[in-house]
């Protein structure tokens, strides 16, 4: 991994005094497509938090296409070509899904890019261009996901990072979603994932991080972690299980 | 035909209440903030028009236009010298910065001019009753409604046309997660400060034109009102704010009317009443949004 996109080295992050995440470091090049796993309150989240600007590090350094973009605002940082699908999908529920898209491309926006980038929405995700003037809260959860993925990639983002796609979806829904994040990264978007779903998330990665009590215990390819962790642990942790991803002996 | 001034005279108090509650209500949906500092825009804006008018003779469309710039201008940097640095604190350092700013600005025209009510001159037209129907009506309040009907109009086209408009609607719903969309928090921030301060300026027009003066305290009054009409309407949307507004009016038009003339100075009382039935039985307000909010920090 010599051109490493994003760099994360020490990281340490907080809500107020509770300390959620101690010294993570991360590393991705471009065009990988990689996970974060780990049970909750791991402190996945959390990490994507800091990195796109929303939490402050407390400490640490978050390096992107080799500028240093530690600490700083949210608006500056997907400027730079970072965007997060936040967990719970965050669409803006009185918009109407076009309102959505339009405040999606804000950082870049460019009448003739814009009209373009709307097409390949719509190529993508049939179902926005039918639903293009309703309420964003109108949508099925489903439809909400894609829509917030399609808001996320209207900024034409270096670096796509989704909180937990899957959560609350049907299991149909969910291989919708994990079948466009693998043409999303096969398109050549670099993609980081965090995801509770380990089982699922090892079928598409390139690579994870195990995440536990805000610490990596574990990065591998999805064999190195399946020959040397128990899975099923990891997915079925409840975050006060310490155990969730002992590696195997 | 005392139908037509009823429902005349209901229909300007509302919109001057509307008005009012829209200005408090634009930052609320934002900040979370109830702005304690929002009636001195009203009161600054009602300077600006003695000191346009009276002071110094300006023109009135001049001394207008120089009052409303004034509001959102005070209303501005108001947000940015006092709520700005305090924001990602708590919402209790929010709340007593506004007061801060309230008693602040109340003091510095009571230093800067004095402590005792100013005249305001108004043009003729804002004096002036025209006859409809056999009925006397002040053309103030058939031009505030008008005026009010632009505003909203004016107002609804910018929230729901323009990018910046859809980044407000935005940040109300989803702070954060506009900020994510590269809408800087800033921007947001201070374009429904400048709003509110404009709107707090139209309203201070015939706010200031009932007694045609202006002192320290004249702002108290407005922010009561705002804040009333917030509470009865809903404290979460501009609709309500204005559904609030209206509604606010015609109870005290209707008390106006229904109460005895020996309890005719008990109005507020009554008005009040109403407003903690409000609190016991709709708490959300008669618009009321169907989602849990998010503090900006």
């Amino acid at each position: 991994m010599t051109d490493a996109l994003l760099t994360v080295d020490g990281l340490e992050a907080a809500y107020g005094s509770i300390r959620a995440v101690h010294g993570v470091d991360l590393r991705m090049a471009e065009g990988e497509l990689v996970a974060l796993l780990g049970s909750n309150g791991a402190g996945k989240s959390t990490t994507l938090k800091s990195i796109v600007g929303v939490l402050k590090p407390v400490s640490g350094t978050i390096r992107f296409s080799g500028e240093d973009i530690t600490g700083k605002a949210p608006e500056q940082i997907v400027k730079r070509g970072i965007s997060l699908v936040p967990e719970g999908r965050d669409v803006f529920g009185a918009l109407t899904v076009e309102e959505n898209l339009r405040l999606g491309a804000y950082a870049v926006y460019e009448r003739k890019q814009y009209q373009a980038d709307l097409q390949e929405v719509f190529d993508l995700f049939p179902v926005l261009k039918e639903r293009f003037s309703q309420p964003a809260g109108q949508l099925s959860g489903g439809e909400q996901q894609m829509l917030a993925i399609a808001r996320a990639l209207m900024s034409h983002p270096k670096l796509l990072m989704l909180d937990e796609p899957s959560l609350g979806l049907s299991p149909a829904m969910t291989d919708v979603i994990f079948d466009l994040i693998v043409r999303l990264n096969e398109r050549g978007a670099t993609i980081l994932l965090v995801e509770q779903n380990a089982e699922r998330a090892l079928e598409i990665v390139d690579r994870a991080y195990l995440f536990a009590n805000g610490r990596i215990e574990f990065e591998g390819t999805p064999q190195q972690i399946r020959e040397r962790v128990d899975v099923a642990a990891v997915y079925f942790g409840d975050g006060t299980d310490t155990d969730a991803c002992e590696v195997k002996q | 035909m005392i139908l037509l001034e009823f429902i005349v005279n209901t229909l300007s108090l509302g919109s001057l209440y509307a008005l009012l509650a829209l200005g408090l209500v634009l930052v609320y949906g934002i900040l979370k903030l109830v702005n304690f500092a929002y009636g001195e825009y009203v009161m600054v804006a009602g300077y600006g028009l003695f000191l346009g008018a009276t002071y110094l003779g300006a023109p009135w469309y001049v001394t207008i236009v120089g009052s409303l710039v004034l509001a959102a201008l005070v209303s501005y940097l108001t947000e940015i010298a006092a709520f700005r640095p305090v924001r990602t604190k708590s919402m209790d350092a929010m709340l007593v910065t506004s007061f801060a700013v309230s008693i602040f600005l109340q003091n510095a025209v009571l230093l800067a001019i004095s402590p005792r009510a100013k005249a305001v001159t108004l043009p003729a037209f804002m004096t002036d009753s025209v006859t409809v129907a056999g009925v006397t009506l002040p053309v103030r309040n058939i031009l505030l409604v008008v005026v009010t009907a632009f505003l909203l109009a004016g107002l609804s086209l910018l929230m729901k046309r323009t990018v910046l408009g859809m980044a407000m609607r935005a940040a109300a719903d989803k702070f954060t997660t506009t900020r994510l969309m590269g809408v800087p928090a800033n921007l947001v921030i201070s374009a429904a400060f400048v709003m509110s301060g404009f709107l707090a300026g139209v309203a201070s027009l015939f706010w200031v034109s009932r007694s045609s003066s202006v002192d320290p305290m004249t702002g108290s009054g407005p922010l009561l009102i705002a804040f009333i009409a917030t509470v009865m309407g809903g404290m979460h949307s501009t609709v309500g704010a204005v559904v609030g507004g209206f509604a606010y009016g015609l109870l005290f038009n209707l008390l106006s009317i229904v109460l005895p003339a020996s309890m005719i100075n008990y109005r507020d009382a009554f008005m009040f009443v109403a407003v903690i039935l409000f609190l016991l039985f709709r708490p959300q307000g008669i618009v009321s949004r169907g989602y849990v909010e998010e503090r900006v920090g």
